[in-house]
């Protein structure tokens, strides 16, 4: 069956900085870091992580009140990143709200501040009469496409694929299949979170979070690096418009890239830890689809969120794949691991990168663990063109994605 | 509390919780038409009310009965008089 090509004409996003692509690759590039030490976090028993990367205060009343009330942070945050996609997309409101534009957003979970607000009140008063009448709507798993999907209007389909940390990259993949196939023409996708100390400790009780850098927070996390000590949760939105390729091309839309290749590939072996063989066949999957060799990608945007296991496996896969041949980073140093939101925000940067001919390091990679070696590095803001990218991103359940993107 | 201070108190928690402009908490404007308010809104409108002046009236028929703010100010005004004289009894 022949697809459909499909192209990226917007791209928007919320990141632990603040609101605005420009802002997240400014920041990029001046290799900052969002950690912070969250203060709530540094008394509560038995969490030894304290520092998350979160969003700063960012004006959301462009958002209609009656749209606002049904949203928790993560839904205003993809709502933002989406308006902000619909202006650099140059897209007409007859365009977002005909029946043939669909969005696929995802999250993790609902909001957790939300269900923790209410089993609180249950558990302080007994009573659910000073619940308010919008809790539901912040707590259900599609809170976040359906609430961008009510603010922007939109009337095709919605799909929300919640696959954890892999779930921003999974959205844009099946959004890029929606239109490859036919049933739409225009997608916006990507994926949104708001941080909880549920995520934190959900790692933490693992022995996955970071915890040894409490007191200088800017230094964690250290993705590929030797002293790397887990994951830093964050927080943010990343949305594209994706567009089928003839669509985009009527309307003389400014093409940024073109998705060429997706795959996700499961591996059952086991739900915590990741698998290198099923990340080898999955970044392979993508650049069969692409019709590239390993040879063709010129940069590889790792999921690497500085887990002992998992960057090991990541960096195997990679070298198995492309030896030292692709440079590779991970943004998760700069902007800590923003889970359902990740795949996207850092897709974005990707597309950033292949606009202004740079390439994002990784941040606190001082050291590369000898486990993880073979690959080649990118260690400081490089100026080099890159024309495919190829992006992971691997989760917990055994959901594994990649995408590859090449500029026109 | 006057009169007055309870008035103050339903028209700035209103002000607050749905966003409106302070220079439209006119006695005679129409919670639906002229504030834009809805169903959902009037669920919350009682769940603001029942915390500021500890008062029930998830329950009471007369909420539906309310069309305009100065209907609003009316109801509470006669609950918190009725409280009053309850607690005298």
């Amino acid at each position: 069956m022949s697809r459909r090509r499909v192209v990226i004409t917007g791209i928007g996003a919320v990141s632990p900085f603040g609101a605005g692509v420009e802002c997240l690759w400014e920041h990029l590039v001046a290799g900052d870091s969002a950690v912070r030490v969250i203060p709530k976090m540094t008394h509560l028993g038995g969490l030894r992580s304290s520092v998350a990367a979160t969003v700063p205060d960012i004006d959301v009343s462009i958002i209609p009140r009656k749209k606002r009330r049904f949203m928790s942070p993560m839904s205003m945050y993809s709502c933002l990143a989406a308006l902000e996609a619909i202006q650099m997309s140059d897209l007409s409101e007859g365009q977002v709200k005909d029946r043939m534009t669909g969005l696929c957003l995802a999250s993790t979970t609902g909001s957790s501040a939300e269900s923790e607000a209410f089993f609180s009140e249950l558990n302080q008063t007994g009573s659910i009469e000073n619940v308010k009448s919008t809790m539901f709507f912040k707590t259900m798993n599609h809170s976040c496409a359906a609430n961008t999907a009510q603010a922007l209007g939109i009337r095709g389909r919605i799909v929300s694929p919640s696959a954890a940390c892999a779930s921003g990259t999974l959205a844009v993949g099946l959004a890029y299949e929606t239109i490859a196939a036919g049933h739409q023409d225009i997608m916006f996708c990507g994926g949104a979170d708001e941080h909880h100390i549920l995520a934190t400790a959900v790692f933490d009780i693992m022995h996955a979070a970071s915890c040894d850098f409490n007191s200088e927070p800017q230094q964690t996390p250290r993705p590929f690096d030797v002293h790397r000590d887990g994951v830093v949760c964050a927080e943010g939105a990343g949305v594209l418009i994706l567009e089928e390729w003839g669509h985009a091309k009527k309307r003389n839309a400014n093409i940024l890239a073109e998705v060429t290749g997706f795959a996700t590939l499961s591996s059952p072996e086991d739900l915590a830890n990741p698998d290198s063989q099923t990340m080898i066949e999955c970044m392979n999957g993508a650049m069969a689809q692409a019709g590239i060799s390993n040879a063709e990608v010129d940069y590889v945007n790792a999921h690497a969120t500085a887990t002992i296991q998992g960057d090991i496996a990541e960096a195997q896969a990679i070298r198995a794949v492309f030896g030292k041949q692709a440079p590779v980073s991970s943004l998760k140093g700069h902007i800590g691991h923003t889970m359902a939101a990740s795949g996207a925000l850092e897709l974005v940067a990707c597309i950033q990168m292949m606009h202004y001919d740079k390439l994002i390091p990784t941040r606190n990679l001082e050291t590369p663990d000898p486990e993880c070696d073979g690959i080649t590095f990118v260690r400081s803001v490089q100026e080099v063109p890159s024309r495919t990218v190829l992006k992971n991103s691997f989760a917990l359940g055994g959901i594994n994605s990649t995408i590859v993107i090449r500029r026109e | 509390m006057t009169e007055a201070e309870v008035i103050k108190i339903i028209n700035d928690s209103m002000v607050e919780e749905f966003e409106l402009d302070p220079e439209a908490m006119v006695p005679e404007a129409q919670l639906v038409n002229d504030l834009e308010m809805d169903s959902l809104d009037f669920v919350d409108l009682v769940i603001v009310l029942q915390n500021a002046f500890d008062v029930k009236l998830r329950d009471d028929p007369n909420v539906r009965e309310i069309r305009t703010l100065g209907d609003l100010h009316t109801l509470i005004l006669n609950k918190k008089k009725q409280l009053e004289a309850e607690e005298l009894k």
